[in-house]
């Protein structure tokens, strides 16, 4: 396992802040998760982590932290990754899309700006793997990397106030699904029956960092379905065990 | 159940937070001025977590139909108890059928009714405080109402206490933020020597500051924020985030608000000035 230089910085009252090379990188995010997962292990509750791609956010909800110490306390877990024996579980989830015209109320000029079909569009949209390298934002909005340069696109010259919930958009290097209604600026390629934030659930969020995903074409009739085994709580998202 | 007969400006209830949700980008949430909040519960015996209400701007005009104790805090709205003038910090009893309201705003901006034991609306992700998607309404609006515990026989250690207001401060102790090395020392002198007020910008997620500074071209990748995380987009606007604010962003996090900071900036208006001091 790769190891990098880690950066520590304070981070207000209660948190810290960890930063790796300040690239994208599937490696990078392997180690993260490495170091989260020896982090976890000491069992101490009360601390949150959160993960952007090559930063760790770890805030202390119990109290204010003395720095110097909790520095020295991730240094420690840091240099312990080597001997850990941890073996995490990763997923590739599937995850449908309706390209319609009805939900990509933008599909048809984007395949124009990036010269392909809107055939061609979608295939190639679909015959990626993306990587989760972060969850914020909104709840459930997932930062995807992966993107194929074919698919680099600007964002909208124009944001709209409101994109629909499940929306999938595309916008630079980036795609991604709105996991609620919201303003964005993305060009809007179809949508998602999905619910990627369930604050029912125990788990709201079933997708974690470090997973992967790839979208699958679907009908709107498969769309409907979808969403109403959705609502009724019988939708399974179909994924496969990636090894770690 | 209190009866919201008219909820005035944007009520809320809140909490204390909502905690461990952050790793799928869930705000904290919870009460803008926790200092006042605490202190309410405090005079109620409650825990410090119990969920209030809370009011911006312009009061709410409630019913209570069980007996229990209420205490108010934050900013200073006149309110009255069936027409009697009370105040805050005061452990008042409450009858079935009270009706507790609101005039004009005359200091701060967000006031609280804490109440006995706590309001009772259902926990979701471990807390009662309102927010959309988490929970179905962001607010209370007219007519709605709220769950809580009937108390007739509580005994107040404390009945009423004179506290110096906390938020009648006009500087924001900051401390350094994770991209603070990226500012000149043009930006520097200019945050930490003019005066700056607060834009109409200004809700649950996000406070921004009316005057631009110099701005930047630095770009960055994504990367965490907390409530009172200070942030500088490349037009010199600062936006600093607040309790409903996202749990990432993009822009340099040139400050981090200490925690006393955000319970003082909670309380400010648009229009109205404060510094910034370095830690």
């Amino acid at each position: 396992m790769k190891k990098y230089p880690i950066n520590i910085k304070p981070f207000g009252e209660r948190a810290v802040l960890i930063e790796w090379p300040n690239k994208v990188s599937e490696s990078i995010l392997a180690n993260i998760l490495d170091f989260m997962d020896v982090f976890k292990e000491l069992k101490i509750e009360g601390w949150e982590m959160s993960v952007a791609y090559n930063s760790l956010t770890m805030v202390y909800n119990q109290d204010h932290i003395d720095f110097e110490e909790t520095k020295s306390m991730i240094l420690d877990c840091y240099g312990k990754i080597d001997s850990s024996e941890i073996q995490r579980t990763q997923h590739l989830w599937t995850i449908p899309v309706c390209y319609d015209l009805e939900f990509g109320i933008d599909i048809e000029d984007a395949a124009k700006t990036l010269k392909l079909s809107v055939e061609e569009l979608i295939e190639q949209h679909t015959s990626h793997e993306y990587v989760v390298f972060g969850i914020g934002f909104l709840p459930g909005f997932m930062y995807l990397g992966g993107l194929p340069s074919s698919l680099e696109i600007p964002r909208r010259a124009e944001p709209r106030l409101k994109v629909t919930k499940g929306s999938v958009g595309l916008a630079g290097k980036q795609t991604g699904i709105y996991p609620q209604d919201s303003p964005g600026g993305w060009n809007i390629i179809g949508n998602c029956p999905v619910q990627l934030f369930n604050p029912k659930e125990k788990t709201p969020c079933f997708v974690k960092v470090g997973d992967k995903i790839r979208f699958e074409s679907i009908s709107k009739a498969e769309y409907d379905l979808h969403k109403i085994e959705g609502e009724v709580g019988i939708y399974k998202p179909e994924k496969v065990v990636l090894n770690a | 159940m209190l009866k919201v007969l008219k909820s005035g400006f944007y009520l809320t209830i809140q909490d204390l937070g909502r905690f461990g949700f952050r790793d799928v980008g869930v705000p904290i949430s919870g009460a803008m001025d926790i200092a006042s909040v605490k202190k309410a519960n405090m005079l109620l015996e409650n825990d410090d977590n119990d969920a209030v209400l809370e009011i911006t701007m312009t009061g709410p005009t409630l019913q209570f139909d069980v007996p229990t104790f209420i205490c108010l805090s934050g900013a200073h709205i006149l309110a009255t108890l069936n027409n009697q003038p009370i105040e805050n910090f005061q452990v008042i009893k409450i009858e079935k059928g009270d009706i507790l309201s609101y005039g004009r705003l005359e200091s701060g901006f967000r006031g609280y009714l804490a109440i006995k034991g706590g309001f009772q609306n259902d926990k979701v992700l471990g807390s009662r405080s309102q927010f959309v998607p988490v929970t179905k309404s962001a607010r209370l609006k007219d007519g709605d109402e709220v769950k809580y515990k009937e108390s007739k026989s509580f005994k107040p250690i404390i009945t009423e206490v004179k506290i110096e207001d906390h938020f009648e401060k006009d500087t924001l102790v900051v401390f350094k933020g994770p991209e603070f090395e990226l500012l000149t020392d043009a930006q520097l002198t200019e945050i930490f020597t003019k005066t700056y007020s607060l834009s109409k910008e200004n809700n649950r997620m996000a406070y921004q500051i009316a005057e631009l500074i110099k701005g930047h071209e630095h770009s960055m990748l994504t990367s965490g924020t907390l409530p009172g995380t200070v942030q500088l987009t490349p037009a010199g606007r600062m936006i600093i985030l607040m309790k409903d604010g996202q749990t990432t962003g993009g822009y340099p996090r040139i400050l981090q608000l200490s925690e006393d900071s955000i319970n003082v900036l909670a309380q400010k208006r648009s229009g109205e000035s404060f510094q910034f001091k370095l830690s």
